[in-house]
Parts: C-alpha cells; structure tokens; sequence
C-alpha cells in the first residue's frame, strides 16, 4: 500500500504550495492583478532571510518574524507606486510590469548572489527527523509543520477577512472600489494592505521552501509560480480554502507520478492543471471567474 | 441654432476619409529597397556582425508577434517560447531524419501554426492574467515532454546532424538569409492583416470588445488567427535559432526569457505599433552588444526600461516619434479631413492607435 | 440662521453649501455637461431632472468626485473641491447613494452600513438609528444583500450613506428600478433625514415625483440647463418643454444656453 504514503505526502506537500498560493489568490481577487513576480518574492524572502540569519543569528525558525514584516512592508509600498501606477493604466500594463520585476529580480539576484541553491538549514534535530506510522508511512515533522502553519494561516486570514474592519474593507473593495470610494475608503491604501498580505505569506512560503529543500534564483519561475498558480487553478479562481485543495490535489498528483517515473512529478501536476483548464476552467472547488 | 440642427450641419457627409495611398507607396519602395540592401550583406560584411543580424531577425521577428498578440488582440502570452522551442525542435526533427534544414524551416512555420490550435483552445476561455500564466504552463509542459524524448536529445539536447557541407561562413549566410525570410514574411504578414478588415475588426476589439462583438466582429475567430500566426511566426524564429545555435537544447530553446526579451523590445519599442518591434529590436540589440561583457546587466537594464516606459511612455519609443513628426512608416489607418479645418489635415484616427481621452 | 426655510423653499441670499461654476465635463470626445453651474443652500431639497443621457448622473457622479470635469469648479462651503479625491469628499461630508444601489453584494446588511460607518464624521446617524428609519431592518441585519427586494437595497443604501453623517446627501436615480409604491415609501423618509440638518441634492427620472418632493428644481437636456426654479413657480408646459426641448416660449428662470 505504498500509494497510501505517497497521498499522505502529497497532503504534507500541498501544505507548502497552499501558502505560496494565497498570496497569489488574494491579490487577484481584491485587484484582478496577477502578480507574475510571485515566484520570485518566495525566492526574495529566502535570501532576505538567509541575510537576516546571517547578521543577527536568529535559530532559522524564527527568522520568520524578522523576514516577514519586512516582507509585508515591501509589499505595501510596491503596490503603493509601481503596482497602483500599473492599474491605473490597464490590466496589461499590471502584467507587464509584474513580469519585468520577475525579470529584473531574477536576473538581480543571479548578478549579485549567484547561481548557486540556497537552503536555511534547519539544525534542530527534532523538526528534521520523521516519525512512522505502521512500515508504509512516513512523515517528516517539518513538512507537518509547514502543513499546520499553512493552514494556520489560510484560518487566520478567513478570521481577518470575515471579521476586523480591514478585512471588511478588502472584502468591499474587491466588490466595487468605486462604492468604497463613495463611503470614504481609499482603495488604494486597502490594496496595499492586501499586497502586504500577500507579500508576508509568500515570503513566508519561501522561508519554508528554504528549510524543506532549497531555492536558487531561477526557483521562482521555474516552479514557485507555476505551482501556486496550478494550486490557485484547481482549487478554484476566488477561494481561499480552495487553494488549500488545489495545493493538496497539486501535491498528491506530483508524489504519484514520480512514483510512476521518478522524472516524472512536476509534468504529473501540469497535466492536471490542463486538464483542469479543458474540463472546468473555474477549478474543482467553483466561484466561475473567468473574466 | 438649436443643438440639433448644429450637430447635423456637422454631420459626416461633410468629412472626407481617406487611406493614405502615397504613404503606401513610399514605404513599399522603401521596404524593397530595404530587402535588397539586407539580402546583400553577407556579401559585404563579416560573418560575426552577419550572425548579429540574424540574431537582431530573430529577435524581430518574435516582437512583432508578440506585438501583434498583446498590441493588437489584447492578449498577454507569457509562453509564446512554446513555438519557439517547437519550431527549434521540429528542424531538428526532420534533419535527423535527413531533411535538409532550409526544407525543414517551413515545415517548422506552419507546424507551430498547426500546433497553435489545440493550445488555443486549452487557454482561449481564461482573462488576461490567467491566460499569461496558463500559456506559461503549457510552455513547460509542453518542454517537459520533449525533455523526455531520448531521440531529440532529451535534456542535454543534439546538434543538427546534417548540416550542408560548406564553409562556416556560407552557413553563417545561408543562416542569415533564413532569417531575413522569416523576418519578412512576418512583418509583410502582420501589415497585411491589419490593413485588411480582420485588422480593423482587431482594433475595434482591442479598443472596446463589447461594441466590436454587437457590431458583428467575430472576436473568438479573429483573436484565434493572431493565436495562430504569432505560433507559427515564433516558430520560424526558433527554426532559424535551431540553425543558429550549437546544439539544439531544451533549455536553451524552451526559456521564458525568450518571451522577456520579445515583450520588453515591443514595450519599449511602442506596443500597438507596427514600428514598434523593429525599434525595439535595435534597443535590445544595441544593449545586449554593448553589456555583454556585465552577464545579465542587459536584462536588468531591460526589464527596468521596460518597466518605466509601460507605465508612464505606454507607447514607447515610437509613440514619442509618431507624437512629434506624426510620421507612419507603415500606413494602416485612416485619415480623417475635417472641412472645418481648412483643408489641413485633423489629427488622423489612424488605426492602431487609441486618441482622445485616456479613460 | 442663514440658508433655505425647508418648508417655504425662500432663499435668503446667503452663502450656498455646494455650488458647481460653469462645469464642463467630456466622456472621451463626447460633451456630457457644457457649463452647468447650481447653488444648493442648506436644507434644501435640490432636484435635477431630465431625459434620460440628458447628464444628470454624470452631474452628480462628478460632483462625487468620480469624473473628472474638463472645465469648471466645485464648492462646497467655499473650498474648491474640484481636484479633490471622492472619498476625502465623503469624509468633508459629500456622500453620495449611487445609481443602482450598488451594495457590496459579498458582505451582509450590517456589513455594509459598518463600511459605511468607517470613516463617518461625528453626528446623529448611527447604525442603530438607521434600523429605527427602517424598521425591517434589525431582524435582517446578518442577511447577504443580494438577497434583499430592490426596495430594501435601496433602503441599505440609503442607510450605508447616511451612517456616515454626510452634510450633502446625493441620491442618483433612486426610483430606477423600483415600483411606485416603493419609491413613495422611500421618499416619505426624506423629512425624517432632512430634520436632522442634512441638505439633499438628487436626480430623478421621475419628473412629479421630484416636483413633490424638491424646494428647488434644475432640469437638464443634452449636457445644458433648459429650466431652473421652484417647483410653485413652474407650469407643466415650461417643464415640459424644458425636458424635450421643445423651441418656442423661453421657459421661465431659464439659465445657460440652449
């Protein structure tokens, strides 16, 4: 029953692509903006991280703290200018200028780091071990740890979003900017909070990218925001639990094919992306958002 | 006068529209004469700035797609390297199999066409944003399979077994001319297109899609041909990449910097314009000559360029030209000659071009 | 104290609340409004009518802040508003209840009058005070609005401005869409939110409906003013043929060109 194992993985994994993909969700659906650089801020908030370590010795896993308020910050003030600035002109000028900061931020990273794959190594020898259950099963305590803080988070931002004044304030500009305008709601200053939002998550998914296996400047395109946009995708374009299941449903395809064929594993996931995109371009968990 | 009578005593009868027709025979004279200075370089120059005009063909030809694509249909494909990639691999393909390699590039061109189809229909009913990702996805999907084909070279990839047996630099020529084919018929293509009526229906679409569908443009059909020849276009650029290039990789052939480089010269160029992409194409390879020697500095500098001129020049370089000479290499629009005026001609609602308010 | 006696209609010749000078204002190359100008005193109910493109949604929607006039001003208790954003204008206090209700549909009755109640000046309306105008209220108040009559909508909207403790109410179009008994119901509310000191400016298709309810009205045709007045001092064919544009007579108090 070694499929058994390999679901349970998957589970463990789409914990990880869940919270690369919020970010992505949230920031198309209280902007329409699809932040093509996404992947690459996973990557930005491992190496902001790696930096941090290095100058104030803090155990890696608490970097977090540090990485992801800096992270938000970045996040309020790039949507503030050069996002909002986008918008104002058309959406195809927001994926323009989301796809040249991909580019200008991989390409700076490459000029300035290096080429090379970066992991925060994570030395407590509790979090890097496994436990079993029964022969088959095996679950790394990190990657139940990044399932329990994904879903932490996606609870946290449902209880945000549902019940403070600013996530009131997101849910009606997502609605209609232009009645929150009429109420006295600066939309712009409540997209940049969504941003920040969304930058703190995915730094967040870097940082745990990080301590479960490794990035390197390319990551961000080469898989980050092709899963997160998979998990986005399958789960259901506007749904914030359905990028959970996307994540998971993500997870579970990539384990079983790279049991089939151990190259296998990335192309397993896209082929059930496309064949999500033919049979129900709103996802498996619905909210039709094809326009 | 009362309003109503003020307005009809303005009414359309009075104007004249004109197409520019001795616009139209300048450029081509122009154009000619172009091509034939081109075709001769070869002749006249050495083979390394011989493979840098090939490159700069290339490049050109790939911008003018995508500025059909995003300029023209609205569309913001963030995977068009799909076709490159496939274009390099069908030559490749067919030259295994001991097709000559000048047989196999139109082979290529309409392949990509071919293959264009069903990949539009997997992406044609997603929006802006997803659409972009999507085309990116199947892109690497589509590199993954091919990845694992042993024959084509799998991931380290092969080099084109049978080449002609000449010299380096006649290779390098007939390369280069390979190359100024592809660029020509491309840009002949999307200058034909958008002089005909499926190119007005595209702007009418790219400017409102509403009114363009209820005044009877078949918006899916029309944007579904901009799909197919930008495939097929992309894909005769990476068929003479694949001739270009060393060995044939999927890597190499596959990358999204491809479409990087295709979108941040017709940004920069000037979206929406036919001169557009070959000034952009100069920019680029103006850049990239003269930072080769700083690694990605080019594309950094690139994407920033990019960046700034998106949001505050949106369009480009060519629009701050057209905005002072009101100059237009390649005549679609028409003009439009307002009695009161004069005889002096208003300012042209020139296809393309989006005037009046920035709503 | 200076302004308009609400019962009376008189104007004292004081200083108006809002006023609008010779506003302009183009939809891409299309003239929406040629040099419009109004004066609304406080208290006062000010009803522009018209046709309908005749411009008086987008009178309103550009004294809101939502279009950008390509000539002219906008005053409100002397300042020049007219670069102004919308919502700094919502907080001075220049609240607007859109065409079409247009409620958050993802949020719940409550919801939306605590959006509206956000950035609210200080003032007698509160939510609670709101479910008192509207007594069906309260007991629907966690309901999603979409699933609320075209009245209640209308009745939500209301309230989500009025939360706010705005000193110009606008109302666009608030019959569209609605029916007649419904819309006299909403418009018996008027008095109640007059007394508490707010001056109302709004649009209205409806031509007797605004003439029962205004102390003054302004009628537009295509982009300019054909009429303005007090409903007393207007005959039915001076209306009339301000709203068609129907040449002849010039009507009575008629302002700008035509």
């Amino acid at each position: 029953m070694v499929w058994v194992n390999d679901v349970i993985q998957g589970i463990l994994t789409g914990g990880l692509y869940a919270l690369f993909a919020c970010g992505l969700s949230l920031m198309f659906g209280v902007m329409k903006v699809v932040n093509l650089a996404h992947g690459d801020l996973a990557v930005v908030g491992g190496y902001v991280a790696l930096g941090v370590i290095a100058i104030t010795h803090v155990p890696v896993l608490w970097s977090f703290i540090i990485v992801v308020p800096i992270m938000a910050l970045l996040g309020y003030l790039v949507q503030r200018t050069l996002i909002q600035a986008a918008l104002d002109r058309s959406i195809l000028t927001t994926l323009l200028v989301t796809f040249g900061l991909s580019v200008v931020i991989e390409n700076g990273l490459l000029q300035f780091v290096n080429a090379d794959s970066h992991s925060l190594g994570v030395n407590n020898a509790i979090i890097t071990a496994s436990f079993s259950i029964g022969s088959q099963i095996s679950i790394a305590y990190l990657l139940l740890l990044i399932l329990v803080v994904a879903v932490a988070v996606l609870l946290g931002l449902q209880f945000f979003l549902s019940k403070s004044k600013y996530g009131r304030l997101i849910r009606a500009v997502a609605d209609d900017k232009e009645a929150a305008q009429l109420s006295g709601v600066d939309y712009r200053h409540v997209f940049g909070i969504a941003a920040a939002i969304a930058f703190g998550s995915v730094a967040l998914a870097g940082i745990a990218q990080g301590m479960y296996s490794q990035f390197a400047p390319t990551t961000g395109t080469d898989t980050i925001l092709l899963f997160a946009f998979a998990a986005v995708v399958i789960g259901g374009l506007g749904s914030l639990w359905g990028t959970l299941v996307g994540g998971v449903v993500l997870g579970v395809a990539q384990e079983i094919g790279s049991q089939i064929n151990s190259s296998d594993g990335f192309l397993a996931g896209y082929i059930i992306f496309l064949i999500v995109l033919l049979v129900r371009p709103q996802g498996l968990v619905a909210r039709g958002a094809t326009s | 006068m009362s309003l109503v009578a003020e307005t009809t005593a303005r009414s359309a009868e009075n104007y004249r529209v004109t197409r520019s027709r001795r616009n139209v025979a300048w450029t081509g004279l122009f154009a000619l004469a172009a091509v034939v200075v081109l075709y001769e370089f070869p002749y006249i120059v050495g083979p390394g700035t011989t493979t840098i005009i090939t490159q700069a063909f290339i490049i050109l030809t790939m911008a003018s797609m995508w500025n059909l694509l995003a300029g023209y249909a609205g569309l913001v494909s963030v995977g068009q390297q799909v076709f490159v990639g496939l274009g390099a691999y069908i030559v490749l393909a067919l030259n295994i199999h001991n097709i000559s390699v000048f047989t196999a590039l139109p082979v290529a061109v309409i392949g990509c066409g071919v293959a264009a189809l069903p990949l539009w229909y997997l992406v044609s009913r997603l929006r802006s944003g997803y659409f972009a990702i999507a085309t990116w996805v199947l892109a690497s999907t589509v590199m993954l399979v091919i990845e694992k084909i042993g024959w084509l070279g799998s991931g380290t990839g092969l080099s084109l077994p049978h080449t002609p047996n000449v010299s380096a630099a006649v290779f390098t020529a007939y390369n280069y001319w390979c190359g100024l084919a592809v660029t020509v018929l491309a840009m002949l293509s999307v200058y034909l297109l958008l002089r005909s009526r499926l190119g007005l229906a595209l702007t009418a679409i790219r400017d409102d899609e509403v009114a363009a569908r209820s005044s009877g443009a078949r918006v899916g059909l029309v944007r579904m041909l901009v799909f197919v020849i930008a495939g097929a276009g992309c894909g005769g650029a990476g068929a003479v990449l694949a001739i270009s290039l060393p060995i044939v990789q999927p890597s190499a052939v596959f990358d999204v910097q491809w479409t990087a480089v295709m979108a941040f010269a017709v940004i920069i160029g000037g979206l929406g314009t036919i001169e557009g992409p070959i000034l952009g194409t100069v920019v680029y390879m103006v850049l990239q000559q003269e930072l080769q020697s700083y690694n990605v500095w080019y594309l950094i500098i690139l994407g920033l360029v990019a960046i700034g001129v998106a949001i505050f020049a949106r369009r480009g370089l060519w629009g701050l030209v057209d905005d002072h000479l009101h100059l237009r290499l390649f005549p679609v629009g028409y003009w439009l000659w307002d009695p009161a005026s004069s005889g002096r001609r208003s300012r042209g609602l020139g296809l393309g071009r989006r005037r009046g308010r920035h709503s | 104290m200076s302004g308009t006696n609400a019962v009376s209609g008189q104007v004292d010749g004081s200083t108006p609340l809002l006023e609008v000078r010779e506003l302009s204002v183009h939809h891409g190359q299309l003239e929406a409004l040629h040099r419009v100008s109004l004066r609304v005193f406080p208290g006062e109910v000010y009803a522009i009518i018209g046709a309908n493109g005749a411009g008086k949604s987008t009178l309103l929607r550009t004294i809101a802040g939502l279009h950008r006039p390509t000539d002219g001003s906008i005053l409100f208790d002397g300042q020049d508003l007219t670069r102004v954003r919308p919502e700094r204008r919502a907080i001075r206090g220049i609240v607007m209840v859109p065409e079409g209700r247009r409620l958050f549909p993802s949020l719940t009755v409550e919801e939306n009058l605590l959006v509206g109640a956000t950035y609210a000046r200080k003032g007698p309306w509160t939510i609670e005070r709101v479910y008192e105008l509207f007594s069906w209220m309260a007991e629907r108040r966690g309901q999603p609005t979409a699933q609320l009559s075209g009245g209640e909508q209308q009745s939500v909207a209301i309230g989500r401005a009025l939360v706010a403790n705005p000193r110009v109410l606008l109302l666009d179009e608030l019959s569209l869409g609605l029916a007649p008994v419904v819309v006299q119901r909403i418009y018996a509310m008027l008095p109640q939110i007059l007394a508490t000191g707010l001056t109302v400016l709004l649009v209205e298709q409806d031509v007797s409906q605004a003439l029962r309810v205004a102390t003054r009205i302004q009628c537009l045709l295509e982009g300019r003013t054909t009429l303005e007045g007090r409903p007393a001092d207007v005959t039915v064919q001076q209306v009339e043929a301000a709203y068609f544009g129907l040449t002849g007579t010039p009507a009575a108090g008629a302002g700008g060109e035509s």
